[in-house]
């Protein structure tokens, strides 16, 4: 099931002129749970979208109805039993569903980013490295990256104090402002965020809206979980309603 | 004449042969160790036991023996291990290097240049240069098929590391031909020159270890080092106190109960003989 | 993402110790760059199998092939026992659970990392010094411990002059066999934000075994899974962990305290 939102018109170009960065057919996902006796827990069937350059696809549905994990299987977090997710990486779309480690490391490395609910901390490192590394894992030079780590969390207003601190003692808001550095430093062509605006002050949410709206005009693929409304409306232009129950939009 | 009950020599035929192909082998792989079939001899292991039965292996009735122990004819070592072979091989003896076609050393080579035709047999603890770095023998045996000296490198930089130059003054490392590392057995590094292209033939023995091995006459034997820390042998600041020369590698010796020290030739023969090609005035005591 | 790009290629490597099979039919490539886990609990096959990628056990059957420095894909077991020696002194590493097994106690930390540098044919003191200094100082040790005796040193900083000992070739290759185990828990974490740094910093290939998940969470991409001398699951290192397949991960993952 998909519906459109209203949206007020924005500087984008006309969508059908652009290839789709981020297309899902037919995908199905359910946990085995071994260690209880095999239960079988299904998420979604059947799950497919496209989103095209420029465009923000929020997931809709209750709490529980899969919206995280199905963010989490497009990145190969989780494995799908079953359809194709391609994304569009170096100009052609390639395949992640079964694809060999490596092509997915490529794919996250230079097109697909993914900011989580909370933040994985990655113990003993400082803020500032966490935010450089998916620059520096792309080659960029260490100085650049530093300036523009330092650029993006003084807009998010972390406190230069705290850049050279791993965040593992930060608040809720500054650890998920870390991660949301992180995730959108390297600027990748297709972005999934999931509830990236929880646990941020009105302040902070709107420097975010402002983050994932700049990455729409340079034309960003995003599909997002948003449960602020305020947010949704700022940057939803369509949402995808997820369950194990629905058939392919 | 040698003494009846003995076969020539002290050793048997059969055990001599064999030896003799050792010998071979090992000259025709300079620096690599041979194994063999090392006799009780009657003395102790530590006395020359290695060095004796190449002697027996090599002693012929026109040889002359010469046999030397930190450069000495006259110590007991030395005297016992040439009485040996005159009992036994009835062989003449000499102090003198060049009436020698067979000289025996421990922890010296000549002073005066030797020949060819001439064989030098070393008395040899450790055939083994890598034993202190690296204990297991399958281990080092591989080192030496392979090549693979980097370790002996290492033994030397320690040496820097902890006494600021490479501290080893006997028994120095030597590259035998540029294939083999060896152990040159304890002489002093003084004599690491000689080794190298020398005219005679320099065969080593080790009988507690049952291993010889050879250097062929002319063969290019290279001592250890590092491009910074270049291989030096050892100066004296004075000449010996008995025939001044000042060429020759030094002994310091002790002559009165107060402590008086003098340095003075270690190779004995050298020494005498300088000493009575020049007036006896000239001699200090 | 070519095949000519494989760094390691194993096929079918199997290794019995008489009527047991160690490690049965693994398969696997590494590519330039890649941290490869290698997990499993003990007797589960992953030090055998990691002793036979590193050419100390001949396997009963498979093929492990390298690519050279010269660019050629060899099989490593074809290679001379000269040939394999200069390897795993040079473009390869091997790194020891137990630091006594990789260092040389009797001799200095310089000499322990000096050694690949003399192994090669390096006769400058004063350069080897300075490479030795150079690579204590990437694993945090200061030169005025370069001429100490590594049992004059804790625990953890001889795994690290057994780090650097073997980086001083600057290897393509590194294998490690448990590099936190049997180190204090502070101890472990530092050892493995110094591996984590080096491996990203140099640019490292490397083989970790290893039964501590938390390592590989932070090293490697890729894991493998072993038990009973199988592969059970393999896949990205996040994906492995976090939505694991085989009721073996699952249980693996399951008994580690989620932090």
């Amino acid at each position: 099931m998909e519906q459109c939102i209203a949206r007020p018109a924005t500087a984008t170009a006309p969508l059908p002129a652009r290839p789709p960065m981020l297309e899902v057919r037919g995908l199905d996902k359910h946990f085995i749970l071994h260690m209880q006796g095999g239960v079988r827990i299904p998420v979604f069937e059947g799950a497919g979208f496209e989103v095209r350059a420029g465009e923000c696809l929020t997931l809709a549905g209750p709490s529980g109805a899969g919206k995280s994990t199905l963010l989490r299987c497009l990145y190969g977090n989780y494995l799908v039993q079953r359809g194709s997710i391609r994304v569009r990486h170096r100009g052609e779309p390639v395949e992640l569903v079964g694809a060999p480690a490596r092509r997915v490391l490529d794919v996250r490395r230079a097109t697909l980013g993914h900011v989580s609910q909370f933040l994985r901390v990655i113990p003993r490192v400082a803020s500032i490295d966490l935010v450089m590394e998916p620059l520096l894992a792309r080659g960029v030079a260490a100085d650049e990256a530093r300036a523009r780590a330092e650029a993006l969390l003084a807009r998010l207003n972390i406190p230069p104090a705290l850049w050279a601190l791993a965040p593992a003692t930060f608040s809720g808001g500054e650890q998920q402002r870390v991660n949301i550095a992180r995730g959108f430093i390297a600027e990748y062509p297709v972005m999934l965020l999931d509830e990236p605006t929880a646990s941020l002050d009105a302040d902070n949410r709107s420097i975010v809206i402002q983050l994932i709206q700049d990455a729409l005009a340079r034309g960003a693929a995003i599909v997002g979980i948003f449960h602020d409304e305020e947010v949704r409306a700022a940057v939803g232009q369509r949402s995808y309603a997820v369950g194990h129950t629905e058939a392919a939009a | 004449m040698h003494e009846a009950g003995y076969n020539f020599a002290y050793l048997d035929e059969q055990t001599k042969r064999a030896i003799r192909r050792g010998l071979l082998k090992a000259v025709a792989i300079p620096g690599h160790q041979v194994p063999f079939a090392s006799r009780e001899m009657p003395l102790p292991y530590g006395w020359g036991t290695g060095g004796i039965q190449l002697t027996a292996a090599l002693l012929g009735r026109e040889d002359v023996l010469k046999v030397i122990d930190q450069g000495a004819d006259d110590t007991t070592n030395a005297v016992s291990i040439r009485r040996f072979f005159a009992r036994t091989a009835g062989v003449a003896t000499t102090t003198r290097v060049v009436e020698a076609t067979l000289i025996q050393t421990r922890h010296r080579i000549p002073e005066a240049p030797l020949a060819e035709g001439q064989i030098v047999v070393f008395q040899v603890p450790i055939p083994e240069p890598l034993r202190w770095m690296e204990a297991s023998e399958r281990e080092t045996r591989r080192m030496h098929a392979l090549k693979e000296y980097g370790l002996m490198h290492v033994s030397l930089y320690e040496d820097v590391a902890r006494h600021g130059r490479i501290a080893k003054t006997y028994d120095y490392p030597v590259m035998v031909a540029g294939r083999y590392l060896m152990s040159p057995s304890p002489i002093p590094k003084f004599d690491n020159p000689k080794l190298d292209r020398s005219p005679a033939l320099q065969l080593f023995g080790a009988g507690r270890e049952r291993r010889l091995y050879a250097v062929p006459p002319y063969t290019e034997v290279n001592s250890l080092d590092f491009d910074d820390h270049p291989f030096t042998v050892e100066r004296w600041s004075q000449p010996c106190a008995l025939c001044g020369a000042t060429d020759s590698y030094l002994d310091e010796i002790i002559t009165d109960d107060a402590g008086t020290r003098m340095l003075v030739c270690s190779d004995t023969d050298h020494c005498g003989a300088r000493r009575a090609e020049r007036p006896a005035e000239e001699c200090t005591p | 993402m070519s095949d000519d790009e494989v760094l390691l290629r194993v096929r079918g490597l199997t290794h019995r110790y008489g009527a047991r099979t160690a490690c049965a039919q693994v398969d696997f490539d590494l590519h330039p760059g890649e941290v490869l886990g290698i997990v499993g609990e003990s007797g589960a096959g992953k030090s055998t199998l990691l002793h036979c990628l590193a050419t100390r056990l001949q396997p009963s059957a498979g093929t492990v092939e390298y690519r050279c420095a010269d660019g050629r894909l060899r099989e490593v077991f074809a290679l001379s026992e000269a040939e394999r020696r200069l390897l795993l002194r040079t473009e390869w590493g091997l790194v020891h659970q137990n630091p006594r097994d990789g260092l040389r106690m009797e001799v200095s930390a310089g000499g322990n990392v000096g050694e690949r540098l003399m192994a090669v044919g390096e006769r400058h003191y004063g350069r080897i010094r300075t490479q030795a200094a150079h690579w204590l100082a990437q694993v945090e040790i200061g030169a005025e411990r370069l001429d100490h005796l590594p049992a004059t040193f804790s625990g953890g900083m001889q795994q690290r002059v057994q780090i650097a000992r073997n980086l001083v070739s600057r290897p393509r290759l590194l294998f490690m066999d448990e590099p936190t185990g049997g180190l204090d828990v502070s101890v472990q974490a530092r050892l493995l934000d110094l591996l984590r740094g080096l491996v990203a910093q140099l640019g490292l290939s490397a083989i970790v075994v290893t039964h501590d998940l938390g390592v590989v969470r932070l090293l490697a991409q890729r894991l493998l899974v072993m038990r009973g001398g199988r592969v059970v699951e393999q896949g990205l290192t996040d994906q492995v962990l976090d939505d694991p397949q085989h009721p073996y991960t699952q249980l693996l993952v399951s008994s580690i305290l989620r932090v």
